[in-house]
């Protein structure tokens, strides 16, 4: 029992650090631009599908593809953004963007379909099925890799937020888009380029993901989407640290619950959610006080 | 007088709607063919959503079968045309889609959808137009413990999939026989009845139970699962899975655990040929096993035919067809038999008939309902993957049988 709870620990807390990477897009462009991004699950899969046509066609590492599929969908982000959400204006934006995101994965899924059909594919490299000894039991490499790319993503992700000029315009347009504008921000040109490095780093969750789950399908975003707004929502919208705690927290629960009743682990993952919203509703790391936009 | 007069005409009304209604209704059930007009055969396949994968290849072997047929000049001498709708795996939208199916597209016939989970809720909507409901995907107990009489599946039932697995196990010297078993299954009709039944078979033959645990069917990542069964060491691993990423996500999960068993069965997966070895790869799936009705190089002159034409059509290798096709071509076959001997599409008559104890043939082999609609001819076979090669090892006595590789090889990478 020792060993299955150490093991449930930590698969747990590495698990954790793979769903803050698939989160960590969607936290930061719903911090930045109020928009609840529900095309997040298919752009994981599309950015697991990247990294599979270079590792299969081209024989490209999946680790050293990611410098080649990051850039990649950064731009496709950007191209989203400018086709389909900043056309949007007006009081009825939020709600016009949450059908333009849901849009938007329709149309990806659709080509992902097109081009690669409905039967699963995986990734593979050495690192996908080899483990680290750790006292009696094993680590998968592939968790380890996706753990330590969650806490570069995450660094990264506040060096450039508080570190840069750029970083300055966006927590400026974060706070209050107006004034941001009045002192001289290009608040598009900000938006843009947030929704394009929020979907830039989903590129990395997306080989991970890929790598750990055993094969995808251009409609695996289903099963993922609502577990990364459940991992965003118990954060608190728009925290990308807080992301990367909750995720850790839902999964290890969610482990935990697996030793006796694995049946139960979906539903304990959601009751979590529940029962901290209830305590507290921010989210464990958002501000009480709305955003004001 | 007005009132009554108003309440004569709401009255009159309300008759007449009924009339046509059931005048509707009437129209809509299966009828005798009096034209050259096509025979119409809907169905609702899932071309999206969680069982797309099987779904394209059943929407392949249905349409081979009736590009076969219409070659052969139709069913009594009438072409046959397809209604394929999408229900996105979803078995809301499939009830929905048979319903449109039956009043609105006024189809001849119906083929059943892809997966238990789907079939149960949408033999009931056939039911209820008197359509005779020929599946070849709908084979767990969920379905036939619905006792419906227009219900018949040309395939194997799950339940007894792993018979020879267990007959073999039990075959076997205690000294060579597992000691120790677990059985993760996930949360679905047609993997949990199947890992059941062989859990309760093995056991009484002392092979200890060390996890048996239903874990959800949709989750991202079974690791955990895998981890947890790992720990437990059991030497014999009866998997109830659906589909690759189950299977494939349990083995990469052993292999990071260092773990070996001796046995290792899974409830699907295995039979998707190239997506199975491309996943798992092709040295690693040596010794993997899979329960199965029929398999590409099954000894059939009708299956033989329909596995060249799927690769004519499709392209790949006859190791590429997986059984969902053979499924699907065998609904439309048993179909065609049943029409043709008949002479008409009427679905009560067709259900009278398939209940008769008549034995028609498939690619998958002989067909014989019982009073389920449970196909009492299918036999069971074990399939396993040796050095590349996809062959049946089970029952050992069985024609095409080769010798079974126990216990698994080590994992390659």
């Amino acid at each position: 029992m020792a060993s299955e709870i150490g093991l449930a620990l930590a698969t747990g807390i590495l698990g954790g650090g793979v769903y803050a990477l698939m989160a960590a897009g969607l936290t930061l462009v719903f911090g930045v631009l109020d928009i609840i991004n529900v095309a997040q699950g298919i752009l994981v899969v599309l950015g697991a599908y990247l990294s599979y046509v270079l590792s299969v066609h081209l024989h490209i590492d999946l680790l050293v593809g990611l410098l080649i599929t990051v850039p990649a969908m950064f731009v496709i982000g950007v191209v989203i953004y400018w086709l389909f959400i900043r056309p949007l204006r007006g009081a009825e934006r939020t709600s016009m963007t949450l059908l333009a995101c849901f849009a938007v994965a329709l149309i990806i899924e659709g080509i992902l379909y097109r081009e690669f059909g409905s039967n699963y594919v995986s990734l593979n490299a050495w690192y996908t099925t080899a483990s680290l000894h750790v006292i009696d039991f094993y680590l998968p490499d592939i968790y380890l890799i996706g753990f330590g790319l969650a806490i570069a993503t995450v660094i990264a992700l506040y060096l450039i937020l508080y570190q840069t000029k750029f970083g300055r315009a966006v927590r400026a347009t974060m706070q209050n888009q107006t004034a941001a504008r009045l002192v001289g921000i290009d608040t598009n040109r900000v938006a843009a380029l947030t929704f394009g490095i929020g979907t830039g780093v989903t590129a990395v969750g997306g080989m991970v993901y890929g790598a750990i789950s055993g094969g995808f399908t251009p409609n695996s975003g289903y099963d993922l989407i609502s577990r990364l707004l459940a991992i965003v929502i118990l954060a608190g919208m728009g925290s990308i640290g807080g992301a990367m705690a909750a995720a850790v927290f839902m999964t290890t629960v969610e482990a935990f619950v697996d030793i006796w009743q694995p049946d139960w682990s979906v539903v304990v993952f959601y009751l979590a959610m529940v029962i901290v919203l209830t305590v507290r509703p921010q989210g464990l790391f958002g501000r009480s006080a709305a955003r004001a936009q | 007088m007005a009132p009554n007069r108003a309440r004569f005409i709401a009255l009159g009304t309300a008759a007449g709607m009924v009339t046509l209604l059931v005048a509707a209704c009437g129209s809509s059930s299966p009828s005798s063919p009096s034209s050259s007009a096509p025979i119409v055969i809907g169905t609702s396949l899932s071309l999206s959503g969680d069982f797309s994968a099987d779904g394209q290849a059943y929407d392949r072997g249905y349409k081979l079968w009736a590009s076969d047929v219409n070659k052969a000049g139709g069913i009594l001498g009438r072409k046959v045309k397809l209604i394929i709708k999408n229900d996105n795996s979803d078995p809301t939208t499939a009830d929905t889609n048979y319903t449109d199916l039956i009043t609105v597209d006024h189809v001849n016939l119906l083929f059943g959808p892809f997966s238990s989970l789907l079939t149960a809720p949408t033999a009931e909507v056939a039911h209820r137009y008197g359509f005779a409901f020929i599946e070849g995907a709908g084979g767990a107990p969920i379905v036939f413990d619905e006792k419906l009489p227009n219900v018949f599946d040309v395939s194997l039932p799950v339940a007894n999939e792993l018979d020879p697995f267990t007959a073999w196990i039990k075959s076997l010297p205690a000294s060579q026989r597992p000691t120790t078993a677990a059985y993760p299954m996930a949360n679905d009709p047609f993997a949990t009845p199947q890992v059941e039944l062989a859990q309760s078979q093995l056991q009484p033959l002392g092979i200890k139970t060390v996890y048996s645990k239903i874990f959800p069917e949709e989750t991202p990542d079974y690791l955990p699962n895998a981890d947890l069964v790992a720990a437990a060491k059991p030497q014999l691993v009866v998997l109830g899975s659906t589909d690759v990423p189950t299977v494939a996500s349990f083995m990469h999960g052993f292999e990071a655990q260092h773990f070996l068993p001796k046995a290792f069965i899974a409830a699907a997966g295995p039979d998707q040929g190239a997506a199975f070895t491309s996943a798992v790869g092709v040295a690693n799936a040596n010794g993997m096993m899979v329960p199965d009705a029929w398999y590409p190089g099954y000894d059939n002159a009708a299956s033989k035919k329909m596995v060249a034409e799927y690769v004519a059509e499709y392209g790949g290798t006859a190791s590429d067809v997986n059984s969902d096709v053979a499924e699907a071509y065998s609904v439309g076959q048993i179909t065609a038999e049943a029409v043709d001997h008949l002479k008409t599409t009427d679905g009560a008559k067709i259900v009278a008939y398939l209940h008769s104890g008549v034995t028609l043939s498939s690619v998958q082999g002989p067909v014989q309902f019982n009073s389920l609609g449970e196909n009492v001819k299918a036999i069971a076979f074990i399939f396993q993957w040796q050095n590349g090669k996809f062959v049946q090892v089970l029952p050992a006595n069985a024609a095409g049988s080769v010798k079974i590789l126990y216990p698994k090889p080590a994992w390659s990478s």
